[in-house]
């Protein structure tokens, strides 16, 4: 399987997404610049964290409109496994590709430490390997990580089971302590914390790793045949 | 040539932490009296002379990227800029 970790100006987990797909699970992963305008050779697009175009106006505001966008647009209208981390979600919910918003925490700090989060569905192409309600361990890095929608959003989300992750515990204010979303179709998920700085007990835990072992699991079964 | 003033604030159902950050802090100084505090954004457009409507232009941009209307709301005023 072949990722795509998009690169755009500001962005630095790109690294470790790399890392994860390429070096954990031995995928193929190539990083691409901002403004490429074609995404038809990955089978998997990976939007990493960071502060992309320095954060200016909102979070992922800017990047919304990076060339690569209408690429990433295709390839999630293809049914294309499109994964969003932390400013990565933020550009997915700027861009409209998946509801609400990400606002200041609610006390104001960047906060970076490792929390528990609920696998809430793991009846998803990026879940399939956690057990439903398992909690796990996960580093979160963000100032502006509190979940907001509106309730007619809300209920939408809750009603089609599109809510993936929740925090253990309040610490960012967001909406009924959500961490994670995905879109209607299952093939968008955006969320806050960082599977992809979870992948190895040498730097304290590997959680995440199931998350990018179920991307693979899902296409192979998908696109590998058994003649 | 106009110049065109935009304001961004937070929905009155959104929370705006900073906000109430800057009250409390107003508070401790002892001016009791402020009830409330928002913070918002003011950005100031240039425009040159087109074909186009400035208003629908105007209202195009905040929606598309000056504003995120899933939690601000916008106003804007135009002045008549005369070049030199």
């Amino acid at each position: 399987m072949k990722f795509a970790v998009i690169v755009f100006p500001g962005s630095n987990c790109d690294l470790d997404m790399y890392h994860a797909v390429k070096d954990e699970l031995g995928e193929e992963a190539e990083y691409v610049w901002h403004d490429s305008k074609d995404l038809s050779g990955y089978d998997g697009i990976l939007l990493p964290g960071g502060f992309s175009y320095g954060d200016y106006l909102r979070c992922g505001a800017i990047a919304q409109f990076s060339g690569v966008m209408d690429e990433v647009r295709k390839a999630a209208e293809a049914g294309k496994p499109v994964l969003g981390i932390c400013n990565g979600f933020q550009i997915l919910t700027e861009a409209g590709l998946l509801p609400g918003v990400l606002l200041r925490n609610k006390n104001l700090k960047f906060m970076c430490r490792t929390v528990g989060l609920k696998v809430e569905n793991n009846n998803t192409l990026f879940t399939n390997e956690y057990e439903q309600g398992q909690e796990i361990q996960i580093p979160i890095a963000h100032g502006e990580g509190n979940y907001f929608c509106d309730d007619a959003t809300y209920s939408h989300l809750k009603e089609n089971n599109q809510i993936v992750f929740t925090y253990a515990d309040d610490f960012n204010g967001s909406r009924n302590n959500v961490a994670g979303i995905i879109n209607e179709r299952g093939n968008v998920l955006g969320m806050m914390p960082h599977p992809e700085r979870a992948v190895s007990e040498l730097i304290g835990g590997k959680d995440g790793l199931a998350l990018f072992r179920s991307i693979v699991k899902q296409w192979r079964e998908a696109h590998v045949s058994h003649a | 040539m106009k110049k065109v003033k935009v304001y961004v604030t937070l929905r009155e159902s959104v929370l705006d932490p900073q906000g109430s950050a800057v009250m409390g802090s107003l508070h401790k100084m002892g001016y009791g009296e402020v009830e409330d505090v928002r913070i918002g954004k003011y950005l100031e457009l240039v425009i040159g002379d087109s074909e186009r409507d400035v208003d629908a232009l105007v209202n195009e941009l905040c929606h598309r990227l000056l504003a995120n209307t899933v939690i601000e709301d916008y106003r804007y005023e135009i002045e008549e800029v005369v070049s030199q």
